[in-house]
């Protein structure tokens, strides 16, 4: 898809920002560049769209050598999401999410178009499509930021620290969205950032840069387990290590059976199966088991009490982790939000566990003391040996 | 002072219109001059400099000389006078469109451009409408300042308002000089307040919402 060979920017007084970078990135992958600052990422990642030219070496896109293509056609190929957000004051939010579209002469008819299927993927109301910039928070702003990247159906998505400057909250949720987007609409994403939590949480691949060189260039799971020296040890934390945490468990093998109801069910019935199954959170799916949302016990108290249909009274806004996370983000997630659980689905979206706050503490349970049971028993063994 | 309008009705109309309409071209060759100059400018460094140093030279220059300066060249008349305020109304509107489209958020520009826009494009659909608001403020103060000069064009023979104040300091009579006055305020003013309303009619909508 995309491969970078011997990339070296050299700015004036022979500083050279990016030395001899050499990747390749295959279709669909996340790759995230990760790095302190100053070690050439963000060099790195504008010399994808021609923001920055290179000094040698030479990038090339489906076979195509970068530097011979004009590049304001190859700019409106490529999507880009800045930290400043960037959005068009004097723009409506349809007409900053069709601008690409625009550039590229579409038709009205097929801007529109695009411009409501896209507010929906990021869970705005189509209503802000004729709102101004300035009329939304910070975190809305990046959504459409993040959309208008999508807009004319670009295959590459450059991120350059999309999310720095948001609260944790709305960057954690923006992360997931982001993540989701990615994997569903098949998207090339290069994404630039120094937040080693973000860069674990959203990537296939992390190429960590020091100094304009690629240090280490590989899956989180491997740059935990074997970092390549010590600079990326420090740099990914002794917290973060997985090399000295033999098993590493994953949502699955701990998650529990979650009570759910379908949604065309009544008020009634869900508040009867709480109470016999004693739960104080439902969650609600459809015929197909889709998890839609989750009633709890608020949802049955103040002026929604009268009406009749879980529908109307439902939470949509679920947080939920995909089948095969690993436990430590689904906790590091359950903390971050202050959640009591959370539920697990698999990749069509069907309910099909959950974790609670109850049976974390049972899993860290199990490792503690089922450890130490085991270091009684040796305990004993060597005393009946002393004996002998 | 009544007397003044009642006796001079038909003249004031006249003279009025003059006025403004002398005004008003040069204004309007200064809005189409100097606009795409000040675009043309804000892409530069040394070139602007330059330029922007000779029109403030202009815009000291008397501007009773400057009109005596055009006889010789362009005689006597509406199109000397025209000529003179013409150079009086660079200076603001220049000035203004350099500093608004230099002004304008330099990562919005910087999108714009990753986005897949060419030059061009990125001022016609990004600078321009962000540095409107300053542009039409440098228009507005080149108008107040026209109606303000037009005043001495009747001394080289271009009619307008200017005549009854001269026609005053000749005959010494002062309601001629106060009535001129009075109306080129006037017209000063009216001029002014028509133009805010271009300006806010201008102004890009989402520059104007309350969040």
């Amino acid at each position: 898809m995309l491969s970078i060979q011997n990339l070296t920017k050299t700015y004036r007084g022979n500083k050279k920002a990016v030395d001899n970078l050499s990747i390749d990135i295959e279709q669909g992958e996340f790759i995230v560049f990760i790095g302190t600052s100053g070690s050439g990422k963000t060099t790195a990642l504008r010399m994808i769209n021609r923001m920055i030219e290179p000094t040698s070496g030479k990038i090339m896109m489906d076979g195509m050598d970068l530097s011979k293509m004009n590049p304001v056609q190859l700019r409106r190929q490529i999507g880009y999401v800045i930290q400043q957000i960037g959005l068009m004051p004097h723009m409506t939010i349809r007409e900053n999410i069709t601008l690409v579209p625009k550039l590229l002469k579409w038709d009205k008819q097929e801007k529109d178009k695009v411009a409501e299927r896209l507010i929906g993927l990021v869970n705005l109301p189509t209503s802000y499509l004729d709102m101004y910039p300035a009329q939304l928070s910070g975190g809305q702003q990046q959504r459409i930021g993040v959309i208008r990247a999508l807009a004319a159906n670009q295959d590459i998505i450059l991120m350059d620290e999309p999310f720095g400057a948001l609260d944790p909250i709305t960057r954690d949720t923006l992360q997931d969205l982001m993540k989701d987007l990615q994997v569903r609409l098949g998207k090339t994403v290069i994404f630039v950032t120094h937040d080693m939590d973000e860069a674990i949480k959203l990537a296939d691949r992390i190429c960590i840069m020091h100094e304009g060189k690629v240090v280490q260039f590989d899956t989180p799971d491997n740059i935990l387990a074997n970092p390549a020296n010590d600079f990326v040890r420090d740099f990914i934390g002794s917290h973060r290590l997985i090399q000295n945490k033999p098993s590493v468990k994953i949502v699955d093998e701990v998650m529990i059976q979650p009570i759910s109801i379908t949604i065309e069910k009544s008020l009634d019935d869900a508040l009867r199966l709480m109470v016999s199954k004693r739960v104080d959170t439902l969650f609600v799916t459809d015929a197909d088991k889709r998890l839609i949302g989750y009633l709890n016990v608020d949802s049955f108290t103040g002026p929604q009490r009268t009406q009749q249909s879980i529908n109307e009274v439902l939470q949509r806004e679920v947080i939920y982790v995909k089948t095969g996370t690993k436990l430590q983000d689904s906790v590091r997630r359950i903390l971050k939000r202050n959640l009591q659980n959370i539920p697990i689905v698999d990749n069509d979206h069907k309910l099909i566990g959950l974790i609670t706050r109850a049976n974390i503490v049972d899993t860290i349970y199990d490792t503690i003391w089922g450890d130490e049971e085991e270091n009684k028993n040796a305990l004993l063994v060597t005393r009946e040996e002393n004996v002998q | 002072m009544i007397a003044f309008f009642t006796e001079n009705s038909s003249d004031i109309l006249l003279k009025t219109w003059e006025h403004f309409y002398i005004s008003i071209i040069a204004l309007f060759l200064g809005v189409i001059f100097a606009i795409p100059l000040g675009i043309f400018l804000s892409k530069t460094k040394t070139i602007a400099k330059i330029v922007l140093a000779i029109t403030s030279v202009f815009q000291t220059l008397p501007s009773l000389a400057i009109l005596a300066i055009m006889i010789p060249f362009l005689g006597v008349g509406k199109v000397p006078a025209i000529v003179a305020l013409f150079i009086y109304t660079l200076l603001p509107i220049l000035n203004n469109t350099y500093i608004g489209l230099k002004s304008v958020n330099a990562d919005l520009r910087k999108t714009g451009i990753s986005m897949g826009m060419t030059p061009l494009q990125s001022i016609w659909m990004v600078e321009l409408p962000l540095a409107i608001p300053v542009i039409m403020a440098g228009v507005r103060l080149s108008a107040v300042y026209v109606i303000a000069w037009a005043t001495l064009a009747s001394y080289i023979g271009a009619g307008g308002l200017g005549d009854f104040i001269f026609n005053g300091l000749n005959l010494y009579q002062t309601e001629l000089i106060i009535g001129g006055a009075v109306l080129v305020t006037a017209l000063a003013l009216l001029t002014d307040f028509i133009l805010s309303k271009v300006e806010i009619w201008t102004t890009p909508k989402g520059l104007k919402v309350e969040k």
